[in-house]
């Protein structure tokens, strides 16, 4: 009969009109409290409309997400390496980079001009940057990474440090990363043979020493006065041994102000 | 000779005797292409046209799948046009390449053999400045007239040249980071020619568009028969920017009063430089920018080009190829992105019927789940760059989980093959049978949709359409059967077709593939399941510039679009820089607009849009 | 109350006659302008790339733009507040969206999508492709991402519902409709050899003429020595002839003096409102 195609058509509509609000009547108002419900709201049991209420409740990205890269460096009390970076700058995520969106400034020596395995300015512009995720995919030492971080907006994009990204604003702390992805990071430790950056372990493997077996931070949490004991005897020892090496010269002094000075340049530039 | 004992017609040939029949017809026009890792013949081009004739008629080749241009600046100096003719009974393709100088450029048309040339040669004459003799309408396609040069030859440098090959240098060691456009004086992406005529600085983009329109005729003249009205013709414009046409597509149509005359498609507003920049990059790079050709089915693109690559890469000393593993992963991707694309044609086919929006909210619903997993397992809900060479990205992820990161972060957390069983068992199935229950018998849809914009078969087939526009005419052809790749011959699935070719059943072959894709997806679950654990990855996954050999490649896939085939070309020295020489797309949704302006012959306005719609273009392809 | 200055209505703390407590309420005129403007932005229905995908999958139900008024996309110019660039822009696109930007009424607000919008994208270094649609229109967010997730575009719709709550309806220099005037259009580009945008037409006559005498055309002098990069950008041979070069290109050269008056009080706003912001960041 005429109409009745239009009809069962619009039945659907109805379906799904109802659909939503039988919904809420099942989930007794509860429909926008806990996890477990936002879990069902938003898998494959879901009925009718599911909206993510965005600013209120937001999808927590999973860990293979890709939004624009960062730099992985240990944190600001590792008793080893406080601060430091884990990119050795190799250049081989310049190489893949797809747009060609990264620069990488390789540190020298300042007295024997030979290269040092620390970038002096590291800059991604995320105007180019098309989240294909190769240069964390190819990097050898794990050193960059892909972020979750997606609330970027900007009002402007052209300024120092906006988009095109730095090296203070790229880089974040180990167990940065190792919140947003817990089990890619346990692989890749896994890979390198432990939790340290591989250079790390592998100068402490020659020499006969442990590597850790959990990330820095968590050690930390677990026994934190211990801890705190070891990194100061760490830090004076290293202290100690600097001293006792004599009139060297402070590489991390040395490698902020090179750093400075290639934003300086890249400032002039711009202007 | 084994034809006389057994007689096979030429029709069913295989490609190697099809090539000697060939060369015994036309000994001084035909000969075999004996470079390093190539194949096919050479043609010399004042016989193409006959040659390419036998080809169609003689050897049964009816279907030009692709037809390009290659510049060989530096290398033999010359450009070549590559045609690659397949049967629509299946098989593999019968390669032709005619050569020419680069000066004076100058190919015969093969518009009157297979009409399906007909934009692939436009777009050679545009980007290659080869003249086709015998071309009805040649002109520019992608770039607009007035523009300087023919940008894909080898010797013509873009405004942002840095160098001919990447990675550039200027990244690393030193690479005190610029913008591209502070380089240039006009602090924008531009490179004018040294003899600029400044006296002249109108637009004359539009004057060619309108040309032969019939714009301007006499009235009177029109309509001669005495006792009709007299009607003037009316030139309307429709797009770039317009809701309808998928993306800044434009097409001018000359109406005479509601019915269409005429019909010019007009693109290139989304040429976004694909080709050249594939030839600048190294072959992986190449991955992440085939995601952006068919930004709704991104996973089908990557398959094509990796296979394609692959091609070069089994002529090498130490391939392996990817492992089973790693081809169910690439059908249980490829099939979703099937499902994924067709939802989304559908809905839009509704809302270029008027059915504004609501349709289109059902399929993108069910779509979000879809992707979901795609962001889960590739790290993105749309550029999924999951392909390798060998291989894929990563394995599926144990368990589909967010990471709360930022505030008010809320986490799910799915086991993947449950989450897949029910997505494929159950959710998919059910809203596919609420869409067909929805749609499939509305009247509306019936008057609007049945007989408009039919495409006969042989006209399909004449015009190189591909994939659900081509099954829909009737024509059962689909590389996944015709032309095997991957698992494919292992899996239970059947060809669609529909016998009328007309909006509706277009519409309907697209349930109909959901359909069979959910049918391929069952039968992936068993086997994802069954190789659990197995490599995912065929050789050493940390090289990043794979040594590809010299040679040439064809690889195409049935994307859900059509059939999307990448011609990639290697040439060189292989310790040298190590990108394609030549890097084509053959794109699906360009292609099949070939047959637009006659399928919308004689309808109303209105039906434009639909008819658009239900060829299901998508302007990141069309263009590049 | 003829006395009485309307911008003082501006401020909460005005104060309430006593006979009127309880029956009005006081809040800043600009407050209800700002949340009535940024709670019904219609966008412009206009997609150019896969960014558009992101889009219209943000105004489907998971994202639901109507929660924030903005689902009444429009796909007239002249219906719309808020033109989302949403993809790559290339030079032949760039033509028709100056055009229609022109066309939409003020407030208008310009939002560039992804990355290709912002800044050229991955596609950047191709032919015919425009560096960010900022060189031709004024944009008021950008959103980086390639494609920005719907939720990274919730969020740039958000921080433009900010940046139109800190605008003032007493500072005639955040809503320019009201006091100088409607804005004048971008000029339209023309697309030549390459796109040639009007505003620099004198810049291309003065390379010309340089290059008349010999000198490269279109290359910046470099101070590239310091950073120790190479010129990359493609010398072209210097030939032109120098007649073609001198004609005149500028049309307009001519200003009617209304079109003047209003250009010169537009100049004043912007001085004041640049050294209000100075002031800011000096403080
Ligand atoms: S690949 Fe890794 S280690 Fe090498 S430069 Fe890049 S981030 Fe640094
Ligand atoms: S994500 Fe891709 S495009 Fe972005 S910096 Fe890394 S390699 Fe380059
Ligand atoms: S930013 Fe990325 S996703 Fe958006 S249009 Fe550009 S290439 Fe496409």
């Amino acid at each position: 009969m005429n109409g009745m195609g239009i009809l069962k058509g619009l039945g659907v509509t109805l379906k799904h009109f109802f659909q939503t609000y039988v919904d809420d009547i099942k989930y007794g108002g509860r429909k926008y409290i806990g996890n477990e419900n936002f879990e069902t709201r938003q898998g494959l049991k879901a009925q009718g409309a599911y909206t993510v209420q965005y600013p209120e409740e937001k999808l927590a990205m999973p860990e293979r997400f890709r939004f624009v890269p960062f730099l992985v460096v240990e944190e600001p009390d590792h008793p080893d390496r406080a601060g430091h970076d884990w990119c050795t700058s190799c250049g081989i995520c310049a190489k893949v980079c797809p747009p060609q969106c990264i620069w990488i400034v390789r540190s020298e020596d300042p007295v024997t001009k030979r290269p040092v395995p620390e970038p002096e300015a590291f800059f991604i512009d995320i105007d180019i940057c098309m989240n294909c995720g190769y240069c964390a995919e190819f990097c050898p030492f794990d050193a960059i990474k892909m972020d979750h971080d997606y609330e970027m907006a900007d009002y402007d994009r052209t300024g120092v440090g906006l988009h095109i990204h730095d090296k203070p604003r790229l880089s974040k702390p180990f167990s940065y990363y190792y919140d947003i992805a817990p089990t890619t990071a346990a692989e890749e430790a896994a890979g390198r043979g432990g939790w340290e950056h591989p250079d790390v372990i592998k100068e402490k493997k020659k020499s006969g020493q442990p590597v850790m077996d959990k990330p820095w931070h968590m050690l930390r949490a677990e026994d934190p006065e211990a801890r705190a004991a070891a990194a100061a005897a760490a830090q004076a020892a290293a202290a100690s041994a600097s001293a006792s090496a004599g009139p060297k010269v402070d590489m991390a002094a040395e490698r902020a102000k090179r750093r400075q000075e290639a934003l300086a340049r890249h400032r002039a530039w711009k202007q | 000779m084994t034809d006389m004992l057994a007689p096979v017609a030429p029709t069913e040939l295989e490609t190697g005797s099809a090539l000697e029949y060939l060369k015994n017809k036309f000994p001084d026009a035909v000969k075999d292409d004996t470079r390093q890792g190539f194949g096919g013949v050479v043609i010399d081009r004042s016989k193409l046209v006959d040659v390419a004739r036998a080809v169609r008629d003689e050897l049964g080749y009816d279907y030009l799948s692709s037809a390009t241009a290659v510049d060989y600046h530096g290398i033999s100096d010359h450009m070549e046009m590559v045609y690659h003719a397949f049967r629509t009974s299946g098989g593999p393709a019968l390669v032709m390449k005619a050569q020419t100088p680069r000066e004076n450029a100058e190919v015969p048309s093969l518009v009157g053999v297979w009409p399906g040339a007909d934009f692939q040669e436009r777009e050679a004459y545009d980007l290659y400045g080869i003249q086709f003799p015998g071309h009805p309408n040649q002109k520019r396609i992608l770039l607009w007239d007035g523009f300087d040069g023919h940008p894909m030859r080898k010797d013509w440098k873009e405004a942002y040249y840095e160098e001919d090959h990447k990675p550039f240098e200027s990244r690393w060691p030193k690479g005190y980071v610029r913008r591209a456009e502070e380089l240039n004086i006009f602090g924008k992406n531009v490179r004018y020619p040294a003899d600029l005529d400044l006296s002249r600085l109108t637009d004359t983009s539009e004057q060619s568009i309108y040309s032969g329109m019939g714009l301007g005729v006499d009235v009177q003249e029109l309509t001669a028969e005495p006792g009709q009205m007299r009607t003037d013709r009316l030139v309307v414009n429709l797009g770039p920017h317009h809701p309808s046409t998928h993306g800044v597509f434009r097409m001018v149509v000359t109406l005479d009063g509601e019915t269409v005359e005429t019909l010019e498609p007009v693109m290139g507003y989304l040429h976004r430089n694909h080709e050249k920049i594939g030839e600048r990059n190294a072959w992986l790079m190449n991955i992440p920018f085939t995601d952006r050709l068919d930004y709704i089915s991104s996973m089908g693109n990557n398959m094509g080009y990796v296979m394609a690559v692959e091609q070069l890469l089994a002529k090498g000393a130490r391939y392996t190829p990817p492992t089973y593993r790693a081809e169910v992963i690439r059908v249980l991707m490829v099939e979703l992105t099937r499902i994924v694309n067709h939802l989304w044609a559908i809905g839009f086919l509704l809302n270029d019927l008027g059915a504004f929006f609501t349709p289109a909210l059902y399929a993108i619903a069910e779509r979000e789940k879809i992707l979901d997993f795609f962001e889960a397992t590739a790290g993105s809900r749309l550029m999924c760059n999951y392909m390798r060479f060998q291989g894929v990205y990563k394995d599926l992820p144990e368990r589909m989980r967010g990471t709360s990161n930022t505030l008010n972060d809320k986490i799910r957390d799915f086991n993947t093959m449950d989450y897949l069983a029910e997505l494929i068992n159950e959710r998919l199935p059910r809203s596919i049978d609420e869409l067909d229950h929805f749609l499939t018998d509305s009247e509306i849809i019936k008057t609007r949709c049945e007989g408009v914009g039919i495409l006969p078969p042989e006209m399909g087939v004449a015009y190189s359409a591909t994939g659900p526009l081509l099954r829909a005419s009737g024509v059962p052809y689909d590389i996944r059967r015709m032309d095997p790749y991957s698992i494919y011959p292992e899996l239970d699935f059947d060809i669609c077709t529909r016998p009328n070719g007309d909006v509706y059943d277009r519409y309907l072959i697209r349930l109909d593939e959901m359909r069979e894709s959910i049918r391929i997806l069952k039968q992936c679950l068993p086997r994802l399941e069954a190789t659990q654990g197995e490599d995912i990855f065929a050789g050493n996954k940390a090289i990043y510039a794979p040594r590809v050999p010299v040679g040439e490649a064809y690889g195409r896939v049935d994307n859900p679009k059509g059939e999307l085939g990448f011609y990639v070309v290697s040439e060189g020295d292989p310790k040298g820089p190590q990108n394609p020489w030549r890097y084509h797309v053959r794109a699906p949704s360009f292609i099949n607009l070939t047959a637009l302006g006659q399928m919308c012959k004689g309808h109303k306005v209105a039906d434009i849009v639909v008819i658009l719609g239900s060829i299901d273009i998508v302007l990141g392809e069309t263009d590049r | 109350m003829s006395q009485l200055d309307l911008r003082e209505l501006h401020s909460p703390e005005f104060p309430v006659p006593t006979d009127m407590q309880g029956n009005v309420a006081i809040t800043s005129l600009s407050k209800i302008y700002n949340w009535s403007r940024r709670s019904s932005m219609w966008p412009l229905l206009f997609g150019l790339a896969c960014c558009a995908i992101e889009m219209i999958a943000t105004a489907a139900s998971r994202y639901d733009l109507s929660r924030f008024g903005m689902e009444v996309m429009r796909a007239s110019p002249r219906q719309s507040d808020l033109m989302i660039v949403s993809g790559t822009v290339t030079k032949k696109m760039v033509v028709p969206i100056v055009r229609i930007y022109n066309q939409m009424p003020e407030p208008k607000y310009v939002m560039a999508m992804g990355a290709c919008a912002s800044g050229g994208g991955p596609f950047k270094e191709g032919y015919n492709v425009v560096s960010g649609i900022d060189q031709y229109i004024p944009v008021d967010v950008y959103i980086p991402g390639c494609p920005p997730t719907p939720q990274a575009l919730l969020y740039g719709l958000i921080s433009l519902q900010k940046k139109i709550d800190g605008q003032s309806l007493a500072n005639m220099d955040d809503v320019p409709w009201y006091g100088v005037g409607p804005s004048d259009p971008v000029p339209v580009p023309v697309l030549g050899p390459d796109i040639i945008d009007p505003r620099q037409a004198e810049l291309i006559r003065q390379q010309a003429v340089l290059a008349a005498q010999g000198k490269p055309f279109g290359v910046r002098e470099l101070s590239g020595a310091a950073l120790g990069v190479r010129a990359a950008v493609p010398v072209v041979e210097a030939k032109p002839a120098l007649e073609a070069a001198t004609a005149s290109t500028e049309a307009a050269a001519e200003l009617d003096p209304e079109k003047a008056a209003r250009l010169a009080k537009r100049e004043a706003a912007l001085a004041r409102k640049r050294a209000a912001q100075g002031g800011e960041k000096s403080e």
